[in-house]
């Protein structure tokens, strides 16, 4: 096991460097002086130059290369040239919003998913499994900010239930309030990803109640319950598993979409600003915090994965 | 009566392209409904001129926000434009996207696949840089582009491609890898033939099936893309008529308006629907192995 913790660590560090590598060049695609773009379009010809010195721009690239990788190693990744902060800390604060928005569309994605897949293939052929299934691919259709904005105009504007947009954190006030703000938005990211799963989880299943072990625990007379969810469940959950990662991704680039909805103050809508005001050191560190987020929640995946199969260990 | 039948009267009859078509139609009814579907959004990118009952982009201050009635099929936007000619319009370039994103995504992620695939060497350094680019969520790495390379609907055509170029290349690599070892591939270069020859002619018609099923969800993927872009203010310039422009600017009059966030919004859950269920039928169809059970 150790070793294969080894292993798949030793495998993320060019992947990790590529993506790094790929953020750092974001901001040399950028057609024009990136100086020109910092200062914007009113800047004196002496403040331009004067920050390309400052910056480095005038190394050569690999130099200012080595620099911005050695940095963003460290943590520091530069200053957002809008919010007077370093990008780092900007990031730091909007961490919790996300956090809580990712929470609850997985919390919508495994209650309704999961059980809804188990369901739909216990009762394969039946009309709950045709429309469980039809509803599903709905719902994977739809995109994240129609079902959003849809979802505002009935519980928000018609009904008033629910606040229209907006955050409240969790360390201030009292949680029902935050809660409030988190229902629509968690719906909204977790619908697709309960979808999905939906599917998946239907499909494993079937493949494992079609088995020996299945037929050889029905046969000595264990109850269905226990069928299912002990001896075909458990052998099913490993794919399962595996698609957790994909839909980790999924939430993270929905996040970006269902913040920006909502109003939610999170790293998803800070890229929208910064992407918006062509703020590129902010949207470098945002790309290359979203991606890191990704790349160790896969890692994690995969050590799970490992943990719960030794097949996977030795392959 | 004859007690025994010639073989001439049961002779082979191949069956004719309406029965064959028929047949598939009635045993993937998912197939079927995906294509009309999608066929539907295509008749109307394409007859769009003759649709269009207004012009998609004429802003008409007095007609702002109409409720939809005989004059505006589906009311009027925050600017006075009409919003089924807009919507109308606005297929022309989800479609477009589409197709444009689907066939430099067959290109791209099809050499890539196909070279990675073959030649064990390079498979590394390629296949590190694919995981790179699919270490960013899609829309993210879709945006990253878009803020450097600006609101363009060929920078949206670049950055989709970018984003799923490095799944059609593993699905690829992953068939040529499985078809290599195979004897006639070994025969073919015993014989001699040079490696284009095998890639193209021998092992490449083996990635159709894989290939089209994938170019399925590329073109869905392409469509939501676009219109996530658009949606976030990233995508398609402000004066392209867009499903994704539309339903951002909708936001505001969700109160007053709300036809201007429910049509646009049907049209494109509409197509990319058609598309998934197109994907799945192919999918079905192409790969029984596959099929749900």
């Amino acid at each position: 096991m150790a070793a294969f913790i080894i292993r798949r660590l030793v495998a993320t560090i060019p992947v990790m460097l590529l993506v790094a590598t790929g953020v750092f060049l974001l901001l040399k695609l950028t057609p024009g002086d990136p100086a020109g773009i910092l200062l914007g379009p009113d800047a004196s010809e002496e403040r331009r130059i004067a920050l390309r010195e400052d910056l480095g721009l005038n190394d050569s690239i690999g130099e200012q290369y080595v620099r911005w990788l050695g940095n963003a190693v460290r943590g520091d990744l530069g200053d957002s040239i809008f919010l007077n902060k370093s990008v780092t800390s900007s990031l730091m604060e909007r961490a919790e919003p996300t956090l809580m928005l990712t929470f609850f569309a997985t919390l919508v994605a495994l209650v309704v998913g999961l059980p809804l897949g188990i369901l739909a293939a216990r009762k394969r052929g039946s009309w709950f499994d045709v429309g469980t299934m039809g509803v599903a691919i709905v719902g994977i259709s739809m995109p994240t900010f129609w079902l959003g904005l849809n979802l505002i105009l009935v519980f928000a504007v018609r009904l008033k239930w629910l606040p229209v947009a907006g955050y409240a954190s969790i360390t201030d006030g009292n949680l029902w309030d935050s809660v409030k703000y988190m229902i629509m938005p968690g719906i909204t990211l977790g619908v697709a990803q309960a979808a999905l799963l939906a599917r998946m989880t239907r499909s494993m299943m079937l493949e494992v109640l079609n088995s020996d072990y299945v037929r050889t625990a029905r046969a000595k007379g264990v109850s269905e319950y226990r069928v299912v969810m002990e001896h075909a469940f458990r052998n099913a959950l490993l794919p399962i598993i595996n698609i957790i990662g994909l839909i980790v991704a999924a939430l993270l680039g929905g996040a970006v979409v269902t913040e920006q909805i909502f109003n939610i103050p999170g790293i998803g809508r800070l890229l929208i600003q910064a992407v918006g005001r062509r703020d590129v050191p902010l949207v470098q560190g945002t790309v290359l915090i979203i991606a890191t987020v990704y790349v160790v929640v896969n890692l994690a995946v995969d050590i799970i994965a490992a943990a719960l199969d030794p097949r996977i260990r030795r392959a | 009566m004859q007690a025994t039948i010639s073989l001439d009267q049961v002779a082979i009859r191949r069956p004719s392209f309406m029965q064959k078509a028929r047949r598939i139609a009635s045993r993937h009814p998912n197939l079927l409904v995906g294509f009309i579907l999608f066929l539907l959004v295509t008749i109307v990118a394409l007859a769009a001129p003759i649709i269009m009952t207004h012009s998609p982009t004429l802003q008409n201050p007095s007609d702002r926000l109409l409720s939809p009635s005989r004059e505006h099929f589906f009311g009027t936007d925050g600017q006075g434009r009409d919003v089924f000619s807009r919507t109308v319009k606005g297929s022309q370039l989800s479609l477009l996207v589409g197709v444009a994103v689907s066939v430099l995504t067959c290109i791209f992620g099809g050499l890539i696949g196909l070279v990675s695939g073959f030649m064990p060497r390079i498979d590394g350094v390629i296949m590190r840089i694919m995981d790179a680019l699919m270490a960013f969520p899609s829309i993210v790495l879709a945006i990253g582009i878009m803020a450097v390379r600006g609101a363009e609907i060929t920078n949206v055509v670049v950055a989709l491609t970018v984003v799923n170029t490095p799944r059609m290349a593993r699905v690829v690599r992953s068939v040529v890898q499985g078809t290599a070892r195979t004897q006639f591939v070994e025969a073919a270069q015993s014989i001699g033939s040079s490696t284009p020859r095998i890639l193209f002619r021998h092992i490449s018609p083996n990635c159709l099936s894989p290939v089209i099923v994938q170019t399925s969800f590329v073109f869905a993927e392409a469509v939501l893309g676009e219109a996530t872009l658009s949606f976030l203010g990233a995508g398609a310039p402000p004066d392209v008529p867009s499903w994704g422009g539309m339903l951002s600017e909708s936001r505001v009059f969700l109160s007053q308006a709300p036809w201007t966030m429910l049509v646009p919004g049907a049209a494109l859950t509409i197509t990319v629907f058609a598309l998934n269920l197109v994907g799945d039928g192919i999918r079905d169809l192409l790969d029984p192995k596959l099929r749900q059970r």
